[in-house]
């Protein structure tokens, strides 16, 4: 074996073990009211193990995943287990960072020629470092995802589609409309408008803070969509500014039925199915 | 040789498309269609795509054909039960597709006729009933 | 194209007549459904191909189609490369300005088809043929 590092860390894996265990215990991160100094004990002796089994000539030098698979997978459940039990990254990474000098000092104890001292130990120091790293990798990756589940949900719910009368929907969009938020808006339209046979929509933006050209343009694909489903499409809570935007820009919306308010919108709307609203009777009594 | 079968309903014919239109299915389609307008003079056609799962530009193409060349021919087209992932590709896609007109289904692509009939011959009637007697 | 995606799998047809068409269009929705793409992306997807593939057909007399799932950190995704060696496209910013057109079809052939993937990339040569590859992501 070329690496003496790999030899005395199997000589020596219960003495590193106590070494590490007794670092973290003088350290602020251990966090014994978060894990119990058992558990701490168990994960440790797991990925230590985990380590010295997998540390060979061919891979000390490099730390990609290829080389250390269970390390790393180890690696990524303390990561996610910790963060959810309340650790910082910062804590978890020093949890790791720390292993290296119990690794350090039993090299110290067994290897005498400074020279191979330092190249071991440089060694080790590099490969300890990217596994501390891969747990930040961990933590922010699970990050992304409850950021993503969280813009999905978002674009749900916030673009309800109501049935406010039979055969009439109504859409009030709430915020900026882009291109993934078009695509949500058309889908449950569109969706809502087979299933309930409605043949108009009324989108209503006066939720939305902006409209310029790209916005323009995602309505009026919404509302192409829409006659292509055989129903028609009312944009209704047209702000003044908004008027004046749309016409600064050039933006051609002669095509589409516009109100400014959700209510004449919905007289609109009787109007083109022929429904009328009318005021009741008033009961007279005979004597 | 395939054929799409065209039926006959009333004032109107019915196709249904089921199957990938590929080019010759598609122009005997258009021919055979023409000559039933002629033959039924028929005033409206009616093109179930509620199969249809991919409507490219060649499709796309297919039905303004269609519809161009029924209204030569005195008759309205009516695409009904277009599938909501189609229609957004098809308004992503950009295709134009006039001189169509979209119903949800078969039922209200006739009501749809009729009225478009209806409403064509009242102006008719109008016009003949001009005063002034300029053509 | 950002980082380079890793291939899972490597798929490929030859696109020689008409009638290659369906079955190529079938094989694309096979894939897609298989990376658990949804419907309207996948119409998105099948509908795009279809016009390049049938722009192929056209204008280059056929060619080779290559289905790649790939992957790119949490998304998974179906690359298409469309390679004909036809005459080639002349002036490539010109065919993707909408309403262009050089045959009898309506000409919203490739600014259409990339409005409806998530990536578009377009290689040609006079003479030598023609190379589009597209993606479209599972969550495109």
């Amino acid at each position: 074996m070329k690496n003496e590092a790999i030899k005395i860390f199997q000589k020596r894996k219960k003495t590193i073990l106590e070494k590490w265990i007794s670092i973290q215990a003088n350290d602020d991160f251990l966090r014994e009211d978060l894990m119990s100094n058992d558990d701490v004990r168990i994960q440790s002796e797991e990925l230590l193990n985990a380590f010295i089994d997998n540390l060979a000539d061919s891979n000390i030098e490099k730390s990609r995943m290829e080389e250390f698979g269970e390390v790393h997978s180890i690696l990524a459940s303390i990561s996610m287990t910790r963060a959810k039990q309340g650790f910082s990254p910062r804590e978890t990474g020093i949890y790791v960072f720390s292993l290296k000098a119990a690794l350090l000092e039993v090299l110290k104890e067994e290897i005498k020629d400074p020279e191979t001292l330092y190249i071991q130990s440089l060694l080790i120091s590099n490969l300890i470092d990217s596994f501390g790293i891969a747990t930040f990798e961990t933590f922010i990756k699970g990050r992304e995802e409850v950021i993503f589940r969280q813009t999905d949900e978002i674009a749900e719910i916030s673009t309800p589609v109501i049935r406010v009368w039979d055969g009439i929907l109504a859409l009030p969009i709430i915020g900026t409309l882009d291109s993934s938020r078009t695509q949500v808006v058309m889908e449950n339209l569109l969706q809502e408008i087979v299933e309930t046979g409605s043949s108009i929509a009324i989108l209503d933006i006066s939720g939305v803070p902006a409209v310029d050209s790209l916005v323009a343009q995602h309505l009026i694909k919404t509302v192409s969509a829409t006659r292509l489903m055989g129903a028609e499409c009312i944009i209704s809570g047209i702000r003044p500014e908004i008027a004046q935007t749309v016409v600064h820009l050039g933006i051609d919306l002669s095509q589409i039925i516009t109100k400014s308010t959700l209510a004449s919108a919905l007289k609109t709307a009787f109007n083109i199915l022929q429904l009328e609203v009318n005021k009741k009777q008033k009961q007279t009594f005979a004597k | 040789m395939e054929k799409i079968p065209i039926l006959r309903m009333g004032h109107f014919l019915l196709v249904t498309i089921q199957v990938d239109l590929y080019d010759q299915l598609a122009e005997n389609l258009e021919t055979d269609l023409v000559n039933m307008i002629n033959k039924t003079g028929a005033r409206g056609v009616l093109i179930d795509v509620s199969s249809v799962s991919i409507i490219d530009s060649f499709m796309g193409r297919i039905l303004g054909n269609i519809a161009n060349m029924s209204k030569i021919m005195d008759a309205e087209t009516i695409v009904v039960g277009m599938q909501p992932a189609v229609a957004i590709t098809l308004v992503e896609l950009g295709l134009p597709l006039n001189g169509v007109h979209s119903a949800l289904n078969v039922e209200r692509g006739m009501e749809l006729l009729r009225s478009k009939i209806e409403l064509e011959e009242t102006n008719e009637v109008d016009h003949d009933n001009d005063s002034d007697n300029t053509e | 194209m950002t980082t380079t995606p890793i291939i899972l799998n490597k798929d490929s047809m030859a696109i020689l007549r008409e009638q290659d068409v369906v079955p190529f269009r079938n094989r694309v929705k096979e894939y897609a459904v298989k990376i658990g793409m949804g419907v309207v992306n996948q119409t998105k997807l099948i509908t795009g191909a279809s016009e390049l593939v049938r722009n192929m057909l056209k204008y280059a007399k056929g060619g080779t189609v290559y289905i790649e799932v790939i992957t790119r950190g949490r998304d998974n995704g179906i690359r298409l490369i469309f390679e004909d060696k036809g005459p080639g496209i002349e002036n490539i910013s010109l065919a993707m300005k909408d309403g262009y057109t050089t045959g009898k079809s309506m000409g919203l052939g490739l600014p259409g088809t990339k409005r409806l993937m998530n990536e578009f990339e377009i290689k040609s040569e006079l003479g030598i043929g023609t190379t589009v590859t597209v993606i479209k992501w599972k969550n495109g």
